[in-house]
């Protein structure tokens, strides 16, 4: 019986989910590359990263309760695609993106599912590997992207194309400096956001 | 009409019945030949569990070559063709299943479905924990579905019976599929709706699975190469099994009559007097086969490759006629044969069947097939020689002359004959070596007369480890009138088991109503639901400090008003969704009764790892039910417990055939000393054979045991021969003898030694045993029998 599986899939609020979990790419040496814009010399930049461990705080907006939620954690990237996010505030939890597959425990249960199970988070997912793997080709197949740059900060906005992402996210939008990933907003149709602040680096 | 005439008319007109019996008889390669025919109340437990229990309608299915991602593509396309397939109640590739019905009706249902839902569960503090989980989890991985459900359903009950559902372990998975521990193959688990014995509807439900690979894998990637598909399971093997039993039974007597035929030809010199000998041979398999066909409804393939031995045996008979009969005084070489040697002849038949006529009482249906097809193809087959060969033989024929084989026969024997002392040094050598390995002798294993391949066995296996061990070994079995006092029972085991399952003695337990409660746990469930001004008035008291409003809640007051009202659930309402094959897959009727089963996993760690202790799991069961009968399984206990019963039954067996044998010795021979003088030489080649069996490590199985009755059965006929009343006391007669003693033991022992090639282990032990045995009869009695007088002595 995996009824669950779907059920969690479908759910729309996943994918806000997906971004936060997915947000956490932090370098350590970057290596100037010729490009022929900003967006693609970031890419570049972002491509050299094979590893990336920092902590995380995400603070979750939601138009039907009174207060946000905040949690805290830390974030892991393998390259080109293994995320992992573990939580340790308020309630330590971890996730994993692997092989393309997604897997997660709650109340002691682990829960695997697949990311092509999710049909409409699956590019939207593909668009922040991407960002963290520096493939900008990917990220233009599932989005239209936006990009600002002032001296060292930028900011990179993804407008899902996809008809049934869109109905759900409104935008995500990834704030940088250099070659690190600064925050990550997903900001949902609903009016629901969350902002993920990321912090220190850690040890690898 | 003549007497030849109608001889003739009476045996082709038997023929054609035969043949009409075989050619509509059923035929089956099951394991159910090895299964009791009549099986105490925990047999008929393990018995049905092999037919048609959960186990054994499972199908593995492993994908393997070309990529992850490939592999996992064509799980799942699979996994969809299969699940719309009739021959299929489930299929899991560790992909959700769930379907748009199955999310809509858990989510209908949740409050009688969910574990979490009693009274204490909406009082003021049960409702603020659960309301602050879900809030909590809002902002936490598997939230994200929360955020949508929490008007309506701010406790968590759908979430709480999608982790019910949910396996509680299982095997590796990438893309979403299951794979291998190294994840180079793709795996899915069919459930098939034809039963584990239902060899047929196995077949086609292997035969849909390998079609809808062949089709996906053609059509998704035209240029795939290298992805194949294995399966495996007990039906696949069911399958195979017949298969390669039926492929083997023709092989090997294609082969065995080639042989034998080759040899014959050698000695007749003639193409007809060959046909003629080979008259009795088809004519007992035909009979032997039509037997079976009418004493047990189906023809078991084992017996069917049993019948290549019998080609060997009972060409015996007509070999005898061809090469001993001389022409007489009257003149019919025939007619001399039959007053001369027919009646030695005859008491070799009578000592056969006595020998296989022990085996019909046997409670194993496989022996009781060989002995029935053996006692009627041997009767046939002497039946012919005697009645029907002599009417088809010219008038002025006699048997070519043996004499320079006889000759060098004799000249052999007599040589051997000096050193005849030396024999005694056997018994003693046998029983050193038997007592040597008195360890190991006897193989206690029911697969050991499994007739799939060690290679498959160990495939399957691997198979199983990987998909986390659904090998149902350990199981309790729950009877009751209906499916709801089943589930009730189930219910109660379930609460009983849960102490096992903290303290670590269980990893955990599957069971039916998982997927439908009782209806008095749904009743209890829905009764625990407060009405609507209740739950308004606690809510409010429960939000407190929450960030949470009571007024954004009122989809959930609405939700509890409508599920107090609900009807229960029966199987009738989990039509469509895949709970349903959840429920079908552990609950059955069987005949009157309801069964339910619960099966049990063993812990992978602790003080048992992989065993489950049934007296604990007894004693945890604590008191019965009324109306309702509990038992814990162990298949592989049960399955043992089974065999070795066999075991003694067969030792038993052989005895009391060896006995009858003897009985009829001493009443046809009336003196102890000429029965002692024929058994002797068969016992000694019954010790020799066995001492070699045990030295070459192979471990005796129930098929050996047989074999070694067989040798004694089979071994008589040539033992007779010598007696001192009947061995000619004429030099020349007595070469001659010799001459077709040599042949026919010749084509016994080519007929069981093709059977010892065989991949088939039932066969291939019976081929092992009975061809040296045979050889060893014939030479023991030979060297043993009292010498001749010197040549010219007589003269």
């Amino acid at each position: 019986m995996n009824l669950h599986r779907r059920m969690l899939l479908r759910a729309r609020g996943g994918r806000i989910l997906m971004v936060f979990f997915c947000a956490g790419l932090i370098g350590s040496a970057a290596v100037p590359a010729p490009a022929t814009d900003a967006l693609d010399q970031l890419m570049t930049r972002l491509r050299q990263h094979q590893h990336g461990h920092v902590s995380f705080t995400e603070v979750h907006i939601s138009n039907i309760l009174d207060r946000p939620l905040t949690s805290s954690g830390e974030l892991f990237y393998d390259a080109p695609d293994r995320l992992e996010k573990r939580t340790t505030r308020p309630k330590p939890e971890r996730m994993v993106l692997e092989n393309g597959q997604l897997s997660f425990e709650r109340r002691h249960k682990e829960y695997r599912v697949a990311l092509a199970d999710f049909p409409q988070a699956a590019p939207y997912i593909e668009g922040i590997r991407a960002t963290l793997a520096g493939d900008r080709p990917a990220l233009e197949r599932a989005f239209r992207l936006s990009f600002s740059n002032s001296g060292d900060q930028w900011t990179l906005s993804l407008i899902p194309l996809d008809a049934h992402v869109a109905a759900e996210v409104a935008a995500v939008r990834i704030d940088g400096l250099s070659d690190v990933i600064k925050t990550v907003t997903v900001q949902r149709v609903n009016g629901d956001r969350s902002i993920t602040t990321l912090g220190a680096v850690l040890d690898p | 009409m003549s007497r030849r005439a109608a001889s003739i008319l009476v045996w082709i007109a038997l023929l054609a019945a035969a043949g009409w019996i075989v050619a509509h008889a059923h035929y089956t390669a099951d394991l159910s030949a090895f299964l009791p025919a009549r099986p105490s109340p925990a047999q008929r437990a393990l018995v049905e569990e092999l037919r048609e229990g959960v186990a054994s309608r499972l199908i593995l299915i492993d994908i393997a070559g070309g990529e992850g991602a490939q592999r996992a593509q064509l799980s799942q396309d699979l996994a969809t063709r299969l699940r719309a397939n009739p021959a299929f109640m489930s299929v899991n590739n560790g992909r959700n299943v769930a379907s748009e019905i199955d999310r809509r009706f858990i989510f209908t249902h949740r409050y009688l479905l969910s574990e979490q839902v009693t009274a204490d569960h909406f009082t003021i503090a049960g409702l603020r924990s659960a309301i602050a989980e879900s809030i909590d989890s809002l902002a936490s991985p598997a939230g994200f579905l929360a955020r949508d459900l929490l008007p309506t359903d701010p406790t968590g009950e759908t979430l709480q019976v999608l982790g019910q559902l949910s396996p509680d372990t299982g095997p590796r998975s990438e893309y979403g599929v299951w794979v291998s521990a190294n994840g180079s193959e793709a795996l899915l688990v069919a459930q098939t709706r034809a039963a584990g014995g239902d060899t047929n509807g196995q077949e086609q439900a292997v035969g849909v699975i390998e079609a809808e690979f062949g089709r996906l894998r053609a059509s998704i990637m035209p240029a795939a190469t290298g992805i194949g598909l294995r399966v495996s399971g007990p039906g696949v093997f069911a399958v195979r099994a017949r298969a390669t039993i039926i492929r083997e039974a023709i092989r090997l007597s294609v082969l065995s009559s080639l042989l034998i035929a080759t040899l014959l030809m050698l000695v007749y010199r003639s193409v007809r007097t060959l046909a003629l000998g080979l008259l009795p041979v088809v004519s007992g398999a035909l009979a032997g086969a039509a037997a079976v066909a009418l004493g047990f409804g189906v023809i078991h393939g084992v017996t069917l490759g049993f019948g290549v031995t019998l080609i060997g045996e009972s060409v015996d008979y007509s070999i005898y006629l061809l090469i001993q009969a001389r022409r007489g005084l009257e003149g019919n070489a025939a007619a001399a044969w039959i007053s001369s040697f027919w009646p030695t002849v005859r008491l070799g038949l009578l000592t056969s069947l006595c020998g296989f006529a022990s085996l019909l009482p046997s409670a194993f249906p496989g022996l009781a097939q060989l002995g029935l097809y053996s006692m009627a193809g041997l009767l046939a087959a002497a039946a012919v020689t005697r009645y029907v060969l002599p009417a088809l033989l010219p008038e002025q024929w006699a048997a070519r002359p043996l004499d320079s084989l006889g000759r060098g026969i004799t000249r052999r024997i007599d040589r051997l004959q000096s050193y005849r002392q030396l024999l005694w040094l056997l018994p003693p050598l046998a029983v050193a070596v038997v007592y040597a390995h008195r360890g190991e002798l006897w193989n206690r294993d029911l697969a050991a007369l499994s007739p799939v391949s060690v290679a498959d066995q160990q495939f399957d296996a691997r198979l199983r480890s990987n998909l986390g061990a659904p090998d149902v070994s350990d199981l309790i079995v729950i009877s009751a009138a209906d499916p709801d006092a089943a589930l009730h029972a189930a219910e109660t085991v379930g609460a009983r088991l849960s102490g096992l399952v903290q303290a670590g003695e269980l990893a955990g337990f599957e069971t039916p109503a998982r997927y439908l409660p009782s209806l008095a746990l749904q009743r209890q469930r829905r009764d625990a639901l407060p009405t609507g001004d209740v739950l308004r008035t606690r809510l409010r008291a429960a939000l407190a400090g929450l960030p949470l409003q009571a007024t954004r809640l009122e989809p959930f007051i609405a939700a509890i008003e409508q599920a107090r009202t609900d009807p229960l659930l029966d199987r009738s309402a989990l039509a469509g969704t895949s709970l349903a094959s959840g429920v079908d897959a552990l609950l059955a009727q069987r005949g009157d009764r309801v069964v339910a089963l619960v099966p049990l996993r063993a812990p992978a760690t602790g003080s048992h790892p992989f065993a489950i202790d049934a007296a604990h799991v007894n004693a945890a069961l604590g008191a019965a039910l009324p109306g309702v009968s509990i038992a814990v399984l162990d298949l592989k206990h049960e399955s043992d417990a089974l065999y070795a019963a066999y075991q003694s039954a067969a030792i038993r067996l052989s005895l009391l055939g060896l006995g009858v044998i003897v009985t009829l010795l001493l009443l046809t021979l009336r003196s102890i000393a000429r029965v002692v003088r024929v058994i002797a030489p068969l016992i000694l080649a019954v010790f020799v054979v066995s001492a070699a069996l045990i030295a070459s490590r192979q471990a005796l199985t129930i098929l050996h045991l047989i074999g070694l009755l067989l040798i004694v059965a089979v071994g008589s006929n040539y033992a007779l021969f010598f007696d001192r009343r009947i061995a000619p006391a004429d030099a020349g007669e007595r070469t001659t003898m010799l001459a077709s003693l040599f042949v026919a033991n010749l084509a016994t022992v080519l007929g069981f030694g093709v059977l010892a090639f065989s991949t088939v282990p039932v066969l291939s032990a019976l081929g092992m045993t009975v061809a040296p045995g045979a050889f060893a009869a014939l030479l023991f009695s030979a060297l043993m029998a009292r010498p001749v007088a010197p040549h010219g002595v007589l003269s």
